[in-house]
């Protein structure tokens, strides 16, 4: 990927800013989703809180499927490749899709390394659960950042946690004589380059989105004060009562997260929300933000 | 000497904060000098010269504009004057045909097609002239751009591309399929300022600003303040 690609494909995602992404497993959700105001849409077989309950190996999804929904909507479609998996990557490109997420949602396929995104003209996006990881990944050629969050639980603690932390972590970046930075980046992974970009630019170089666990409007809204760039809900959706109805209050909910009345508004009437999952029930094992590094 | 009279002129350029690329526009708009604001309410448009409606995804900013009731304020404010520009998504919003769906603002004679290039592997960049705007050439950025493929006979073309449009415009209406808030060329902002009645500063007319980055919009989205 040369630089001008790069940053083509960095500016997409700026594109998305202040809208919702949303998981999709089918056209019919994927034209829901778009009707109700998605910026873009994340094709995938299941969505995370059914592969949590599943188990097994999580692959990359069908292609025909994802080609169908590429052909049912005109906002991007996005989909999931294993962590490390280059040629799920090499597929998804040849689709001709729009962006790829290097997701911890799937198995990982390496566990030591991540796809070399540079050797790609398509964007990828990648989850992180602190400042080292996101640049890690943005070092790698990452063109967009999400948290990780804990995704299929409905719980929003653990974005909340990865947001905060990277917030605190550039911070901290911002603040320090530049001396300082040889050590902080040291001992908290961060590539050197990168770290004095974050210094000086008090953010995140790429867009930033929140993810994993996002449920209701006041979910989207809390993650968008934050700091994050926009949100991205899973299960959250189409796991509800009436999924027309949370998709366009998370959208709304997103626009005005700074209005409480109108957050108030979009959060009436929605009948149930997916059910959640405490982070403290879940078997280690299967804690999927810890896939990756 | 009844001066305080004198009716407040609209001196202000608003960029529509929905969703979207809204910072980089206002990042241009401050290195023009010109007094802007974010605008997500009705009574943020009261003072507008203009407006400009940023890229993003149409179907979402039209979704909010009918929802929270802002489409029929835009319309009323630019029958009083307020000039509109628009940019990719925005172009969208503007046109009176979109190939294949249903119109929004429908304020400006012409048909475009939604995605007319294929998908973000067919995103470029290039440049060209564009005569009416600056003798120089203008850097230009296609994301996942809409064509203008038809414009009626009170619009003013401003480049056409091969079989497409790719700037237009009509008394109030500009509109460009390509986003200038996404290079560092002021030429495009200046020249809807000077459509709009202001007077935006007059120096690196349409070079691209040397010590701009693609990153430089995140002066207005610090998470360190």
């Amino acid at each position: 990927m040369d630089a001008k690609r790069y940053e083509l494909n960095v500016q997409l995602a700026q594109m998305l800013k202040g809208g919702v992404i949303m998981d999709v497993t089918n056209v019919e959700q994927a034209k829901l989703a778009e009707e109700a105001g998605a910026v873009a849409v994340m094709a995938l077989e299941r969505v995370p809180s059914d592969i949590r309950k599943d188990g097994g190996v999580a692959r990359m999804s069908d292609p025909a499927m994802i080609a169908e929904i590429k052909k049912a909507v005109s906002i991007p479609v996005m989909a999931k490749a294993r962590i490390g998996h280059f040629v799920e990557a090499q597929l998804l490109e040849a689709l001709r899709i729009d962006y790829i997420d290097e997701s911890e949602v799937l198995t990982p396929a390496d566990e030591e390394c991540h796809i070399d995104k540079t050797k790609f003209s398509i964007p990828f996006v990648c989850g992180a659960r602190n400042l080292g990881e996101a640049l890690r990944r943005i070092g790698e050629g990452a063109a967009m950042i999400r948290t990780k969050g804990e995704a299929g639980t409905g719980n929003v603690v653990e974005a909340v946690r990865h947001m905060r932390t990277m917030n605190r972590e550039i911070r901290q970046l911002a603040l320090m004589p530049v001396e300082e930075v040889t050590g902080f980046a040291k001992n908290n992974g961060l590539p050197y380059e990168l770290a004095l970009k974050v210094k000086e630019l008090g953010r995140l170089p790429v867009v930033n989105f929140a993810a994993g666990g996002i449920a209701t409007p006041a979910d989207a809204a809390l993650m968008m004060q934050l700091g994050c760039d926009g949100v991205f809900v899973g299960s959250g959706i189409f796991k509800s009562a009436d999924p027309a109805l949370r998709a366009r209050a998370i959208v709304k909910a997103t626009a005005y997260f700074n209005d409480p009345q109108k957050v108030l508004e979009a959060s009436i009437g929605l009948g149930e929300a997916m059910p959640g999952l405490e982070i403290g029930q879940i078997p280690p094992e299967q804690i999927l933000a810890k896939r990756g590094w | 000497m009844s001066v305080h009279l004198v009716r407040h002129k609209p001196d202000l350029i608003g960029v529509l904060d929905l969703q979207g690329g809204v910072h980089e526009h206002l990042e241009h708009l401050e290195r023009l000098g010109l007094p802007y604001k974010r605008v997500k309410q009705a009574e943020d448009f009261t003072n507008l010269a203009g407006l400009i409606i940023p890229g993003g995804e149409s179907t979402c900013l039209a979704r909010l504009l009918n929802i929270f009731e802002l489409k029929d304020v835009m319309l009323q404010h630019h029958r009083r004057g307020m000039k509109i520009w628009g940019t990719c998504a925005g172009a969208i919003l503007l046109a009176d045909k979109v190939l294949g769906e249903k119109a929004c603002l429908g304020l400006i004679d012409m048909e475009i097609e939604r995605n007319g290039f294929g998908s973000q592997l067919d995103s470029f960049k290039s440049e060209a002239v564009i005569k009416t705007v600056s003798n120089d050439p203008i850097p230009l950025t296609f994301i996942r751009a809409p064509k203008i493929i038809h414009a009626g006979k009170d619009v003013h073309v401003l480049l056409r591309i091969d079989d497409y449009i790719a700037a237009a415009e009509n008394d109030s209406i500009l509109v460009t399929v390509f986003h200038p808030e996404l290079t560092g060329c002021l030429a495009l902002h200046r020249y809807f300022a000077l459509k709009c009645g202001l007077n935006p500063a007059t120096e690196n007319l349409s070079a691209v600003h040397k010590n701009w980055e693609n990153s430089s919009w995140m002066k207005l989205a610090r998470i360190a303040s």
